[in-house]
């Protein structure tokens, strides 16, 4: 699309280019503010000092989805609340992630019944997803790592 | 069948008129919405603000977005595989809920717990609270913009994180407490560990209070903010710290003691203003009563069992399925059946670092619960927030929110 | 069971009609539906059963009359006691008057009966849905209620489940 029917394939030069944007784009990732139960937590305590999520440059958690580019889905999504995130998610500005963190919101966890949607790939589409329930920070920060591997590997037509 | 009446249409004026106030439907004040995201509700709480100016004239809560449907999925469990929904119920005080369940289960079925374990239950439910206050002390300062002392409390929650790693295999969701007694008995290093943390732990408290509770910025924002009468409170049915506060002293471990509270000597403690900052003095002051206890309980633990040695409620120790027909017959039953519990009802209540939790266990004769309700302290507590808001403005609203201490997952269950 | 739980008996009993039932040493005391409003009060007054601990219903489904049991815990604040109010009521367009001018935290537990079972509070102020989505339709705790549970998917079904499970998408249709 976009650039690289302007530029046309400019071979190293293109991978240069995504290279550049999708290194820049993986050292500062801004989460949105979106705990909703128990692994909130442990997403908190990721955050604080034992297992420092600002080395990611994660240091804070935008409250605004419009500043923000990771969505780490921390908790269970009831059927009341599934509306809100969708609208979250549609309010976010492209490039944007999903990290499904908890196996309720992987797919609905301990929980099988009328209140809690079974998996919030049902909702918004997932990019990561971590199991354990809550998972350990550790965990956390393993599948921020798989993310940024996964982001480092984007390809400039998917975005551009 | 829910007839049309009762549904609010939130998109029009008209239909919000029974809610709001008249100058709301004039145009005197601002209809806020302060939705299920939001920095500071602790969770997905939903307030619909209706502001005069930055003053709040009322302040309508609207929960529900973690409802997890519960008390229906236990229905469908057997006792003990319900207990594992438990721990999810209010997250901050896992112990305490598997606690409450547990001497729910053990009061229906009429099951004895050995002291050993009941000790043990008490030590890791005080770390527990402690752990809760932690996190609450660490969100109500990042509120009130005091960040530092946020990623002070995550440090020592990370130590009594550890001890219940040590136990029971896992951080915060452990399912350790088992009807009968405890899932197996403490390791080794846990007596070294809990003795360290009784060392460290008080000149930590003294870190906090250094920092807060002569802070003037810290005391200009609450003091005399959301002042709970004890009549108020008494009638509201607000339990824990926020009544505490208000200068009534009751404390459930000590007028109704459970699992051997009774032996140990603590303090209650009690103030008298009810703003926010006797809240905040309260429950500093409790997590030094509750390092008493620990202390006192880990130099009182007796030797013995763990578990109750009733085979029908409590599965057999592997070595004796090996050699015993009785204890493989029992293994078998318990594991695929469960344990039947006799026709009747009970409701036991225990003292959580929010208030008064309670379990209202019914049982129908068969292994399953016939109806589980949880009396959850966030629930009750929260409907007390429209009336300590009244004329406060908004940044105090935020402080009101984190003093009443709610978790939502609590109030939704 | 003590002395102030054996004049409350006598009292009720005498005065309502109730029954008396005890488990695990607690004492229910089983009311009619246009009774607990005097009751209650009653209490507060003379008693002083100042808080209302917890209400919460219990379905009997099938069986019809009672459908319902509601279950009201008092507690004593000077006396340190707890005794515990029983209403049955029917299956069809079941009502009990609200006891929100007694107890004014009744308010909250009585909306998450109406919104999980169906029971309908007469003179309460606001009674509309609390923990289910305004438009939600059915009553879930009742026991003929499904429990909506998933199929688990496991190897031997997993596709069969995949396929039908509504996975989002990045930017909705239409």
């Amino acid at each position: 699309m976009g650039i690289e029917e302007k530029l046309g394939d400019m071979g190293i030069l293109t991978v240069k280019l995504e290279e550049a944007v999708n290194w820049a784009r993986t050292r500062a990732m801004w989460p949105l503010l979106f705990g909703l139960a128990c692994c909130a937590i442990e997403m908190m305590s990721a955050q604080a000092s034992n297992y420092d999520l600002s080395r990611f440059g994660m240091e804070l958690n935008r409250a605004s989805p419009r500043q923000s580019d990771l969505m780490i889905v921390a908790g269970r999504v009831s059927r009341k609340m599934a509306p809100v995130v969708r609208r979250l998610y549609d309010q976010m500005p492209d490039p944007k992630w999903v990290i499904s963190m908890g196996d309720c919101a992987s797919c609905g966890g301990v929980f099988n019944n009328y209140a809690i949607v079974p998996g919030v790939d049902e909702v918004i589409p997932v990019d990561v997803y971590v199991a354990g329930c809550p998972p350990r920070p550790e965990g956390l920060i393993h599948a921020i790592v798989t993310l940024h591997e996964k982001v480092r590997h984007e390809k400039i037509r998917d975005w551009a | 069948m829910t007839e049309k009446y009762e549904h609010i249409d939130e998109s029009t004026l008209d239909g919000m008129r029974t809610l709001v106030t008249e100058e709301a439907v004039e145009g005197k004040t601002v209809l806020l919405n302060m939705g299920p995201q939001h920095p500071s509700t602790h969770g997905v709480l939903r307030l619909l603000l209706e502001l005069d100016g930055e003053f709040v004239v009322n302040c309508i809560p609207d929960i529900g977005f973690l409802h997890t449907g519960v008390e229906k999925n236990m229905e469908a469990k057997t006792y003990t595989k319900a207990e594992v929904m438990t721990d999810r119920l209010d997250y901050l005080n896992t112990v305490g809920n598997n606690l409450v369940y547990c001497l729910a289960v053990e009061k229906l079925v009429d099951l004895d717990v050995p002291p050993r374990a009941q000790a043990i239950r008490v030590i890791l439910t005080e770390l527990q609270r402690i752990a809760s206050h932690l996190v609450w002390l660490g969100t109500h300062a990042l509120d009130l913009a005091a960040m530092s002392v946020f990623l002070y409390c995550f440090r020592e929650r990370e130590m009594i994180l550890d001890i219940l790693e040590m136990c029971g295999g896992q951080r915060m969701m452990t399912t350790y407490f088992r009807p009968g007694g405890l899932w197996r008995d403490v390791p080794v290093e846990f007596e070294d560990a809990v003795r360290h943390f009784i060392k460290i732990f008080p000149a930590r408290i003294k870190e906090y209070e250094d920092l807060l509770t002569n802070n003037p910025l810290f005391i200009e924002r609450t003091k005399h903010i959301g002042v709970l009468k004890p009549e108020d409170a008494i009638r509201w049915g607000v339990t824990g710290p926020p009544l505490r506060a208000s200068g009534v002293k009751h404390d459930l471990r000590k007028v109704r003691p459970y699992s051997g509270y009774e032996q140990y000597d603590f303090e209650v403690a009690t103030h008298t203003d009810g703003d926010t900052y006797a809240r905040y003095l309260v429950r500093i002051e409790e997590m030094r009563q509750s390092l008493r206890i620990v202390e006192q309980a880990l130099n009182k633990l007796p030797y013995g069992p763990v578990k109750s040695n009733n085979r029908k409620f409590v599965p057999p120790p592997r070595s004796e399925i090996g050699t015993s027909m009785e204890a493989l017959i029992h293994h078998f039953k318990l594991w695929t059946e469960g344990f039947p519990a006799p026709k009747g009802s009970v409701y036991v209540a225990v003292e959580s670092p929010r208030g008064e939790l309670g379990v209202y266990l019914e049982g129908d004769g068969g292994p399953k619960p016939y109806r589980v309700h949880w009396r959850t302290p966030s629930f009750v507590n929260l409907q007390v927030l429209p009336l300590l808001a009244k004329g406060h403005l908004v940044a105090d609203l935020i402080a009101l929110i984190g003093t009443i201490d709610i978790v939502l997952g609590d109030v939704d269950r | 069971m003590s002395e102030l739980v054996d004049k409350v008996v006598e009292a009720l009993r005498s005065r309502f009609q109730a029954e008396v039932s005890t488990f695990r040493d607690e004492t229910t005391l089983w009311l009619k539906a246009q009774q607990i409003v005097d009751a209650c009060q009653f209490l507060r007054d003379d008693f002083q059963f100042d808080m209302l601990e917890d209400e919460t219903a219990v379905d009997y489904w099938p069986q019809e009359t009672p459908r319902f049991h509601v279950v009201y815990q008092l507690y004593s604040y000077p006396h340190n006691e707890r005794i515990s109010l029983r209403v049955p009521l029917d299956g069809n367009a079941p009502s009990i008057p609200s006891i929100v001018s007694i107890f004014p935290n009744a308010n909250w537990h009585e909306r998450e009966i109406w919104d999980l079972f169906g029971i309908r509070f007469e003179n309460h102020p606001d009674l509309r849905r609390i923990l289910m989505p305004h438009d939600w339709e059915g009553h879930p705790l009742r026991k003929d209620y499904p429990l909506g549970y998933e199929e688990v998917m496991f190897t031997f079904n997993f596709d069969e489940i995949d396929g039908r499970k509504p996975y989002a998408k990045r930017y909705p249709e239409g």
